[in-house]
Protein backbone atom coordinates (compact mmCIF):
# COMPACT_ATOMS: atom_id res chain seq x y z
CA UNK A 1 0.00 0.00 0.00
CA UNK A 2 1.27 3.44 -0.91
CA UNK A 3 2.32 5.44 2.15
CA UNK A 4 0.52 8.65 3.11
CA UNK A 5 3.56 10.90 2.66
CA UNK A 6 3.89 10.15 -1.03
CA UNK A 7 0.43 11.54 -1.68
CA UNK A 8 -0.53 15.03 -2.79
CA UNK A 9 -3.30 17.12 -1.23
CA UNK A 10 -4.70 20.65 -1.03
CA UNK A 11 -2.22 23.52 -1.40
CA UNK A 12 0.49 20.94 -2.10
CA UNK A 13 2.61 23.53 -3.92
CA UNK A 14 3.45 24.82 -0.42
CA UNK A 15 1.80 22.69 2.27
CA UNK A 16 3.60 19.35 2.19
CA UNK A 17 1.70 17.68 5.01
CA UNK A 18 -0.59 18.09 8.00
CA UNK A 19 -0.30 16.45 11.40
CA UNK A 20 -2.52 16.27 14.48
CA UNK A 21 -1.19 14.88 17.73
CA UNK A 22 -3.20 14.22 20.90
CA UNK A 23 -1.66 13.53 24.31
CA UNK A 24 -3.71 11.30 26.62
CA UNK A 25 -3.11 9.51 29.89
CA UNK A 26 -5.14 6.75 31.44
CA UNK A 27 -6.66 7.71 34.79
CA UNK A 28 -5.37 5.88 37.86
CA UNK A 29 -2.01 5.00 36.31
CA UNK A 30 1.07 7.11 37.13
CA UNK A 31 2.66 8.77 34.10
CA UNK A 32 5.27 6.72 32.15
CA UNK A 33 8.24 8.28 34.00
CA UNK A 34 6.88 6.69 37.22
CA UNK A 35 6.21 3.27 35.71
CA UNK A 36 8.80 0.50 35.44
CA UNK A 37 9.29 -1.51 32.26
CA UNK A 38 6.97 -4.28 33.46
CA UNK A 39 4.07 -1.93 34.28
CA UNK A 40 4.55 -0.07 31.01
CA UNK A 41 4.46 -3.33 29.08
CA UNK A 42 1.30 -4.37 30.95
CA UNK A 43 -0.33 -1.07 30.09
CA UNK A 44 0.69 -1.44 26.42
CA UNK A 45 -0.92 -4.87 26.31
CA UNK A 46 -4.07 -3.55 27.95
CA UNK A 47 -4.38 -0.86 25.30
CA UNK A 48 -3.49 -3.33 22.53
CA UNK A 49 -6.23 -5.75 23.64
CA UNK A 50 -8.83 -2.98 23.74
CA UNK A 51 -7.89 -1.61 20.31
CA UNK A 52 -7.55 -5.02 18.65
CA UNK A 53 -11.07 -6.08 19.74
CA UNK A 54 -12.60 -4.68 16.58
CA UNK A 55 -9.55 -2.86 15.19
CA UNK A 56 -11.57 -0.44 13.09
CA UNK A 57 -8.42 1.40 11.95
CA UNK A 58 -6.52 -1.80 10.95
CA UNK A 59 -3.63 -0.97 13.25
CA UNK A 60 -0.61 -3.19 13.70
CA UNK A 61 0.87 -3.49 17.19
CA UNK A 62 4.66 -3.27 17.34
CA UNK A 63 6.76 -3.60 20.47
CA UNK A 64 9.65 -1.18 20.00
CA UNK A 65 12.17 -3.70 21.34
CA UNK A 66 11.48 -5.92 18.30
CA UNK A 67 12.82 -3.24 15.93
CA UNK A 68 16.46 -2.55 15.10
CA UNK A 69 17.88 0.83 16.03
CA UNK A 70 17.83 1.82 12.34
CA UNK A 71 14.24 0.75 11.83
CA UNK A 72 13.22 2.94 14.77
CA UNK A 73 15.36 5.86 13.55
CA UNK A 74 13.92 5.46 10.05
CA UNK A 75 10.40 5.77 11.51
CA UNK A 76 11.47 8.99 13.21
CA UNK A 77 12.78 10.23 9.85
CA UNK A 78 9.33 9.56 8.38
CA UNK A 79 7.85 11.52 11.31
CA UNK A 80 5.82 8.46 12.34
CA UNK A 81 7.37 8.56 15.81
CA UNK A 82 9.27 11.23 17.70
CA UNK A 83 13.09 11.07 17.82
CA UNK A 84 12.74 10.77 21.61
CA UNK A 85 10.49 7.71 21.20
CA UNK A 86 13.00 6.13 18.80
CA UNK A 87 15.85 6.70 21.27
CA UNK A 88 14.68 4.08 23.78
CA UNK A 89 12.65 0.90 23.30
CA UNK A 90 12.17 0.35 27.03
CA UNK A 91 8.51 -0.54 27.71
CA UNK A 92 7.34 1.23 24.59
CA UNK A 93 5.04 0.12 21.80
CA UNK A 94 3.58 1.52 18.62
CA UNK A 95 0.30 1.01 16.78
CA UNK A 96 0.52 1.81 13.10
CA UNK A 97 -1.95 1.85 10.19
CA UNK A 98 -1.01 0.17 6.88
CA UNK A 99 -0.32 3.43 5.02
CA UNK A 100 1.28 4.91 8.17
CA UNK A 101 -1.12 7.87 8.40
CA UNK A 102 -2.15 6.82 11.93
CA UNK A 103 0.44 6.10 14.57
CA UNK A 104 -0.20 5.70 18.26
CA UNK A 105 2.87 5.87 20.48
CA UNK A 106 2.43 4.08 23.79
CA UNK A 107 4.46 5.19 26.79
CA UNK A 108 6.27 8.04 25.12
CA UNK A 109 6.12 11.07 27.45
CA UNK A 110 2.43 10.30 28.02
CA UNK A 111 0.67 6.91 28.01
CA UNK A 112 -0.92 7.59 24.64
CA UNK A 113 0.14 9.87 21.82
CA UNK A 114 -2.29 9.64 18.90
CA UNK A 115 -0.90 10.98 15.67
CA UNK A 116 -2.70 11.45 12.34
CA UNK A 117 -0.88 12.65 9.25
CA UNK A 118 -2.25 13.65 5.86
CA UNK A 119 -0.65 14.93 2.67
CA UNK A 120 -1.22 18.60 1.85
CA UNK A 121 -3.38 21.01 3.83
CA UNK A 122 -5.94 18.82 5.61
CA UNK A 123 -6.32 20.03 9.19
CA UNK A 124 -10.06 19.33 9.48
CA UNK A 125 -9.80 15.89 7.96
CA UNK A 126 -6.83 14.97 10.16
CA UNK A 127 -8.48 16.30 13.34
CA UNK A 128 -11.72 14.49 12.58
CA UNK A 129 -9.87 11.19 12.35
CA UNK A 130 -7.76 11.86 15.48
CA UNK A 131 -10.94 12.79 17.35
CA UNK A 132 -12.58 9.53 16.24
CA UNK A 133 -9.59 7.49 17.43
CA UNK A 134 -9.65 9.40 20.72
CA UNK A 135 -13.37 8.60 21.18
CA UNK A 136 -12.77 4.97 20.43
CA UNK A 137 -9.96 4.79 23.05
CA UNK A 138 -12.14 6.71 25.47
CA UNK A 139 -14.82 4.03 25.13
CA UNK A 140 -12.45 1.60 26.87
CA UNK A 141 -10.39 3.86 29.10
CA UNK A 142 -11.06 6.69 31.49
CA UNK A 143 -8.65 9.50 30.69
CA UNK A 144 -6.83 11.62 33.27
CA UNK A 145 -8.78 14.87 33.12
CA UNK A 146 -9.54 17.85 35.32
CA UNK A 147 -12.48 20.09 34.47
CA UNK A 148 -10.35 23.17 35.26
CA UNK A 149 -7.15 22.40 33.36
CA UNK A 150 -8.30 19.75 30.89
CA UNK A 151 -6.45 16.60 29.85
CA UNK A 152 -3.64 15.96 32.32
CA UNK A 153 -0.22 15.40 30.78
CA UNK A 154 3.22 14.67 32.17
CA UNK A 155 4.50 18.04 30.98
CA UNK A 156 2.30 21.04 31.75
CA UNK A 157 3.00 22.47 28.27
CA UNK A 158 0.43 20.00 26.88
CA UNK A 159 -2.35 20.57 29.45
CA UNK A 160 -5.82 21.45 28.21
CA UNK A 161 -6.67 19.92 24.86
CA UNK A 162 -3.35 18.03 24.66
CA UNK A 163 -3.55 18.79 20.97
CA UNK A 164 -0.67 19.85 18.79
CA UNK A 165 -1.74 20.64 15.22
CA UNK A 166 0.94 21.31 12.65
CA UNK A 167 1.58 21.83 8.97
CA UNK A 168 4.83 21.31 7.10
CA UNK A 169 5.48 24.16 4.71
CA UNK A 170 7.91 24.43 1.81
CA UNK A 171 8.99 28.08 1.73
CA UNK A 172 11.97 28.40 -0.64
CA UNK A 173 11.11 31.87 -1.97
CA UNK A 174 10.57 33.41 1.47
CA UNK A 175 13.85 31.83 2.57
CA UNK A 176 15.82 33.03 -0.47
CA UNK A 177 14.53 36.57 -0.15
CA UNK A 178 15.30 36.55 3.59
CA UNK A 179 11.74 37.56 4.48
CA UNK A 180 11.32 34.40 6.52
CA UNK A 181 13.13 35.84 9.57
CA UNK A 182 10.65 38.65 10.05
CA UNK A 183 7.77 36.24 9.54
CA UNK A 184 9.13 33.82 12.14
CA UNK A 185 9.18 36.67 14.64
CA UNK A 186 5.69 37.85 13.80
CA UNK A 187 4.14 34.39 13.83
CA UNK A 188 5.74 33.54 17.16
CA UNK A 189 3.86 36.44 18.72
CA UNK A 190 0.56 34.95 17.58
CA UNK A 191 0.77 31.87 19.79
CA UNK A 192 2.27 29.62 17.13
CA UNK A 193 5.61 27.83 16.90
CA UNK A 194 7.46 28.17 13.61
CA UNK A 195 10.71 26.30 13.02
CA UNK A 196 12.73 24.10 10.65
CA UNK A 197 11.01 20.76 10.02
CA UNK A 198 14.08 18.59 9.44
CA UNK A 199 17.21 18.27 11.49
CA UNK A 200 18.04 19.78 14.84
CA UNK A 201 17.77 23.38 15.91
CA UNK A 202 16.28 26.18 13.89
CA UNK A 203 18.02 25.78 10.53
CA UNK A 204 15.42 24.76 7.97
CA UNK A 205 16.96 22.01 5.84
CA UNK A 206 15.46 21.98 2.35
CA UNK A 207 13.47 25.14 3.16
CA UNK A 208 10.98 22.99 5.07
CA UNK A 209 9.27 24.59 8.05
CA UNK A 210 6.87 23.35 10.65
CA UNK A 211 4.12 25.61 11.93
CA UNK A 212 2.14 24.50 15.01
CA UNK A 213 -0.01 25.80 17.84
CA UNK A 214 2.03 26.60 20.92
CA UNK A 215 -0.69 26.85 23.51
CA UNK A 216 -3.07 24.05 24.47
CA UNK A 217 -4.87 25.42 27.54
CA UNK A 218 -7.74 27.89 27.32
CA UNK A 219 -8.16 27.47 23.59
CA UNK A 220 -10.47 24.87 22.07
CA UNK A 221 -9.32 22.43 19.38
CA UNK A 222 -11.57 24.22 16.91
CA UNK A 223 -10.15 27.69 17.64
CA UNK A 224 -6.55 26.46 17.62
CA UNK A 225 -7.08 24.84 14.21
CA UNK A 226 -8.88 27.91 12.88
CA UNK A 227 -5.92 30.07 13.97
CA UNK A 228 -3.40 27.75 12.40
CA UNK A 229 -5.39 27.63 9.17
CA UNK A 230 -5.60 31.41 8.88
CA UNK A 231 -1.86 31.90 9.46
CA UNK A 232 -0.98 29.05 7.08
CA UNK A 233 -3.04 30.61 4.29
CA UNK A 234 -1.38 33.97 4.87
CA UNK A 235 2.07 32.41 4.71
CA UNK A 236 1.05 30.59 1.50
CA UNK A 237 -0.04 33.87 -0.06
CA UNK A 238 3.26 35.50 0.92
CA UNK A 239 5.27 32.59 -0.42
CA UNK A 240 3.36 32.64 -3.73
CA UNK A 241 3.97 36.33 -4.25
CA UNK A 242 7.66 35.91 -3.37
CA UNK A 243 7.82 33.06 -5.90
CA UNK A 244 6.34 35.24 -8.62
CA UNK A 245 8.93 37.95 -8.01
CA UNK A 246 11.74 35.43 -7.82
CA UNK A 247 10.86 33.50 -10.96
CA UNK A 248 10.97 36.61 -13.11
CA UNK A 249 14.68 36.61 -12.33
CA UNK A 250 16.88 34.49 -14.60
CA UNK A 251 19.28 33.68 -11.71
CA UNK A 252 16.54 31.85 -9.84
CA UNK A 253 15.56 29.94 -12.96
CA UNK A 254 19.20 28.98 -13.46
CA UNK A 255 19.45 27.71 -9.86
CA UNK A 256 16.43 25.47 -10.39
CA UNK A 257 17.84 23.86 -13.55
CA UNK A 258 21.30 23.50 -12.00
CA UNK A 259 19.77 21.72 -9.01
CA UNK A 260 17.89 19.41 -11.36
CA UNK A 261 21.11 18.70 -13.27
CA UNK A 262 22.97 17.97 -10.05
CA UNK A 263 20.36 15.44 -8.90
CA UNK A 264 20.24 13.79 -12.35
CA UNK A 265 23.98 13.34 -12.71
CA UNK A 266 25.71 13.32 -9.33
CA UNK A 267 27.44 10.10 -8.26
CA UNK A 268 27.72 11.11 -4.60
CA UNK A 269 24.92 12.94 -2.79
CA UNK A 270 24.93 13.88 0.87
CA UNK A 271 21.66 14.24 2.80
CA UNK A 272 22.05 18.00 2.94
CA UNK A 273 22.85 18.32 -0.78
CA UNK A 274 19.83 16.24 -1.66
CA UNK A 275 17.50 18.33 0.47
CA UNK A 276 18.85 21.65 -0.82
CA UNK A 277 18.61 20.63 -4.47
CA UNK A 278 15.29 18.86 -4.01
CA UNK A 279 13.90 22.09 -2.58
CA UNK A 280 14.73 23.92 -5.81
CA UNK A 281 13.46 21.07 -7.98
CA UNK A 282 10.20 21.09 -6.01
CA UNK A 283 9.90 24.81 -6.69
CA UNK A 284 10.56 24.12 -10.38
CA UNK A 285 7.99 21.32 -10.39
CA UNK A 286 5.11 23.26 -8.79
CA UNK A 287 5.74 26.27 -11.02
CA UNK A 288 5.66 24.09 -14.15
CA UNK A 289 9.32 24.49 -15.13
CA UNK A 290 10.44 20.94 -14.48
CA UNK A 291 8.40 17.85 -15.17
CA UNK A 292 8.98 15.85 -12.00
CA UNK A 293 5.87 14.72 -10.09
CA UNK A 294 5.59 16.05 -6.52
CA UNK A 295 4.97 12.47 -5.38
CA UNK A 296 8.50 11.53 -6.48
CA UNK A 297 9.98 14.53 -4.67
CA UNK A 298 8.02 13.75 -1.47
CA UNK A 299 9.18 10.15 -1.56
CA UNK A 300 12.85 11.05 -2.07
CA UNK A 301 12.73 13.67 0.65
CA UNK A 302 11.47 11.12 3.17
CA UNK A 303 13.15 7.88 2.11
CA UNK A 304 16.68 9.08 1.36
CA UNK A 305 17.53 10.03 4.95
CA UNK A 306 20.44 8.15 6.58
CA UNK A 307 18.63 5.59 8.75
CA UNK A 308 16.09 4.84 5.99
CA UNK A 309 18.95 4.04 3.56
CA UNK A 310 20.48 1.72 6.15
CA UNK A 311 17.14 -0.07 6.47
CA UNK A 312 16.83 -0.31 2.69
CA UNK A 313 20.33 -1.80 2.45
CA UNK A 314 19.67 -4.12 5.37
CA UNK A 315 22.90 -3.13 7.12
CA UNK A 316 24.75 -0.22 8.62
CA UNK A 317 26.56 1.69 5.88
CA UNK A 318 29.15 4.39 6.26
CA UNK A 319 28.45 7.88 5.00
CA UNK A 320 30.19 7.45 1.65
CA UNK A 321 28.35 4.21 0.91
CA UNK A 322 25.08 5.97 1.68
CA UNK A 323 25.98 8.91 -0.56
CA UNK A 324 26.55 6.47 -3.45
CA UNK A 325 23.21 4.69 -2.92
CA UNK A 326 21.41 8.02 -2.49
CA UNK A 327 22.82 9.40 -5.76
CA UNK A 328 21.99 6.18 -7.62
CA UNK A 329 18.41 6.00 -6.34
CA UNK A 330 17.78 9.67 -7.10
CA UNK A 331 19.16 9.25 -10.67
CA UNK A 332 16.87 6.28 -11.27
CA UNK A 333 13.80 8.02 -9.85
CA UNK A 334 14.35 11.17 -11.91
CA UNK A 335 14.86 9.02 -15.03
CA UNK B 1 -3.51 41.52 50.02
CA UNK B 2 -2.35 38.02 50.88
CA UNK B 3 -0.01 35.97 48.71
CA UNK B 4 -1.95 34.11 46.02
CA UNK B 5 0.28 31.10 46.31
CA UNK B 6 0.55 30.33 50.04
CA UNK B 7 -2.24 32.57 51.33
CA UNK B 8 -0.27 33.16 54.52
CA UNK B 9 1.91 36.21 54.06
CA UNK B 10 1.40 39.69 52.71
CA UNK B 11 1.95 39.87 48.95
CA UNK B 12 4.94 42.09 48.25
CA UNK B 13 5.80 41.03 44.69
CA UNK B 14 3.32 42.09 42.03
CA UNK B 15 3.89 40.77 38.52
CA UNK B 16 1.92 41.61 35.43
CA UNK B 17 2.53 39.52 32.34
CA UNK B 18 1.06 39.72 28.89
CA UNK B 19 1.01 36.40 27.09
CA UNK B 20 -0.67 36.24 23.67
CA UNK B 21 -2.57 39.42 24.42
CA UNK B 22 -3.93 38.07 27.71
CA UNK B 23 -2.97 39.98 30.81
CA UNK B 24 -2.10 37.89 33.84
CA UNK B 25 -1.36 39.27 37.28
CA UNK B 26 0.35 37.53 40.15
CA UNK B 27 0.53 38.80 43.73
CA UNK B 28 3.01 36.85 45.81
CA UNK B 29 4.95 37.00 49.05
CA UNK B 30 8.73 37.21 48.68
CA UNK B 31 9.30 33.52 49.48
CA UNK B 32 6.76 32.24 46.98
CA UNK B 33 7.96 34.71 44.35
CA UNK B 34 11.45 33.29 44.71
CA UNK B 35 10.18 29.72 44.69
CA UNK B 36 8.15 30.26 41.54
CA UNK B 37 10.95 32.04 39.72
CA UNK B 38 9.35 35.47 39.63
CA UNK B 39 12.34 37.28 41.07
CA UNK B 40 14.02 37.66 37.71
CA UNK B 41 11.16 38.43 35.35
CA UNK B 42 13.34 39.91 32.67
CA UNK B 43 15.85 37.11 32.61
CA UNK B 44 14.99 33.50 32.16
CA UNK B 45 14.45 33.55 28.40
CA UNK B 46 16.44 30.46 27.62
CA UNK B 47 17.14 28.66 24.41
CA UNK B 48 17.16 24.96 25.02
CA UNK B 49 14.08 22.95 25.77
CA UNK B 50 15.42 21.48 29.00
CA UNK B 51 16.31 24.92 30.33
CA UNK B 52 12.81 25.99 29.46
CA UNK B 53 11.33 23.04 31.34
CA UNK B 54 13.27 23.86 34.46
CA UNK B 55 12.20 27.49 34.39
CA UNK B 56 8.50 26.58 34.25
CA UNK B 57 8.64 25.88 37.91
CA UNK B 58 11.41 28.22 39.01
CA UNK B 59 13.90 27.31 41.72
CA UNK B 60 13.00 25.27 44.77
CA UNK B 61 13.67 27.58 47.68
CA UNK B 62 10.98 27.76 50.31
CA UNK B 63 9.74 24.23 50.81
CA UNK B 64 12.64 23.52 53.18
CA UNK B 65 11.09 26.08 55.51
CA UNK B 66 7.83 24.23 55.93
CA UNK B 67 7.79 21.75 58.82
CA UNK B 68 6.34 18.84 56.85
CA UNK B 69 6.84 18.08 53.19
CA UNK B 70 3.68 17.39 51.23
CA UNK B 71 3.85 14.30 49.03
CA UNK B 72 1.53 13.20 46.27
CA UNK B 73 -0.34 10.25 47.79
CA UNK B 74 -0.34 8.33 44.54
CA UNK B 75 3.24 8.58 43.24
CA UNK B 76 5.13 10.02 46.20
CA UNK B 77 6.38 13.12 44.38
CA UNK B 78 7.09 16.26 46.38
CA UNK B 79 6.75 19.68 44.76
CA UNK B 80 10.55 19.85 44.70
CA UNK B 81 10.70 16.56 42.74
CA UNK B 82 8.47 18.16 40.12
CA UNK B 83 10.54 21.33 40.03
CA UNK B 84 13.78 19.40 39.68
CA UNK B 85 12.62 16.99 36.98
CA UNK B 86 10.22 19.32 35.15
CA UNK B 87 7.81 16.38 35.08
CA UNK B 88 4.60 15.55 36.90
CA UNK B 89 4.45 12.00 38.25
CA UNK B 90 0.75 11.31 37.87
CA UNK B 91 -2.65 12.93 37.49
CA UNK B 92 -2.96 13.26 41.29
CA UNK B 93 0.14 15.50 41.39
CA UNK B 94 -1.99 18.14 39.67
CA UNK B 95 -4.62 17.91 42.41
CA UNK B 96 -2.10 17.77 45.27
CA UNK B 97 -0.02 20.73 44.06
CA UNK B 98 -2.73 22.55 42.12
CA UNK B 99 -2.28 25.94 43.80
CA UNK B 100 1.49 25.77 43.58
CA UNK B 101 1.42 24.76 39.92
CA UNK B 102 -1.14 27.30 38.82
CA UNK B 103 1.28 30.26 38.44
CA UNK B 104 3.55 28.12 36.22
CA UNK B 105 0.59 26.95 34.16
CA UNK B 106 -0.47 30.56 33.78
CA UNK B 107 3.03 31.47 32.62
CA UNK B 108 3.15 28.70 30.02
CA UNK B 109 -0.30 29.11 28.52
CA UNK B 110 -1.40 32.60 29.55
CA UNK B 111 -4.64 30.96 30.69
CA UNK B 112 -5.71 28.54 33.41
CA UNK B 113 -9.14 27.38 32.26
CA UNK B 114 -9.61 24.48 29.88
CA UNK B 115 -11.71 25.04 26.79
CA UNK B 116 -12.50 22.30 24.32
CA UNK B 117 -13.10 18.59 24.36
CA UNK B 118 -14.17 16.79 27.53
CA UNK B 119 -13.79 13.01 27.78
CA UNK B 120 -17.00 11.06 28.15
CA UNK B 121 -16.88 9.31 31.49
CA UNK B 122 -15.52 12.36 33.30
CA UNK B 123 -18.24 14.59 31.95
CA UNK B 124 -20.93 12.57 33.70
CA UNK B 125 -19.15 12.45 37.04
CA UNK B 126 -17.23 15.63 37.55
CA UNK B 127 -19.26 18.12 35.58
CA UNK B 128 -22.70 17.46 37.00
CA UNK B 129 -23.91 20.62 38.78
CA UNK B 130 -24.24 18.77 42.12
CA UNK B 131 -20.63 17.54 42.03
CA UNK B 132 -19.42 20.93 40.94
CA UNK B 133 -21.20 22.62 43.84
CA UNK B 134 -19.78 20.08 46.29
CA UNK B 135 -16.28 20.66 44.96
CA UNK B 136 -16.61 24.44 44.96
CA UNK B 137 -18.03 24.46 48.49
CA UNK B 138 -15.05 22.47 49.70
CA UNK B 139 -12.71 24.90 47.99
CA UNK B 140 -14.63 27.79 49.55
CA UNK B 141 -14.26 26.28 53.01
CA UNK B 142 -10.51 25.83 52.44
CA UNK B 143 -10.18 29.40 51.19
CA UNK B 144 -11.95 30.79 54.24
CA UNK B 145 -9.77 28.68 56.52
CA UNK B 146 -6.60 30.12 55.05
CA UNK B 147 -8.18 33.60 55.04
CA UNK B 148 -7.92 33.97 51.25
CA UNK B 149 -11.03 36.13 51.04
CA UNK B 150 -10.46 37.22 47.49
CA UNK B 151 -10.54 33.59 46.35
CA UNK B 152 -13.49 32.91 48.66
CA UNK B 153 -15.52 35.73 47.12
CA UNK B 154 -14.74 34.41 43.66
CA UNK B 155 -15.80 30.88 44.66
CA UNK B 156 -19.02 32.17 46.26
CA UNK B 157 -19.92 33.84 42.96
CA UNK B 158 -19.10 30.65 41.05
CA UNK B 159 -21.33 28.56 43.31
CA UNK B 160 -24.12 31.07 42.90
CA UNK B 161 -23.74 30.94 39.12
CA UNK B 162 -23.87 27.13 39.05
CA UNK B 163 -26.98 27.10 41.27
CA UNK B 164 -28.66 29.75 39.10
CA UNK B 165 -27.93 27.91 35.86
CA UNK B 166 -29.29 24.72 37.46
CA UNK B 167 -32.59 26.49 38.16
CA UNK B 168 -32.93 27.73 34.61
CA UNK B 169 -32.51 24.32 33.04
Amino acid sequence: MSKWYIGVGEQSDIVVSTRIRLARNIADYPFPNKLNTKSRTQLNNLIRDAVMKNNEFSLKFIEMKTLTRFEAASMAERHIISPEFASSADGRALMLSPDEDISIMLNEEDHIRVQVMKPGFALDEAYELADKIDDSLNADFNFAFDSRIGYLTQCPTNLGTGMRASVMLHLPALTMTGRIHRLINTVSKLGLTFRGAFGEGTAAVGDMYQLSNQITLGISEESAIKNLKAITLQLCAQERSAREELLGDSNAEDSIYRAYGMLKWARLLSSKELMENLSLVRLGSVTGKINVPIETINELMISMQPASINVMAGKRLDERERDIIRAKTVREKLG
Amino acid sequence: MLCQNCGKYEATTHVKRIVNGETAEAHLCSDCAAALGYTDVFGGFTNTFSDLLGSFFGEPAVSALSSRTVRCEKCGNTFNDIVNSGKLGCADCYRTFYDKLLPSIQRIHGKTRHEGKTPKAVKVEADSPQNKIIRLEKELKDAVERQDFEKAAQLRDEIKAVKESGKNE
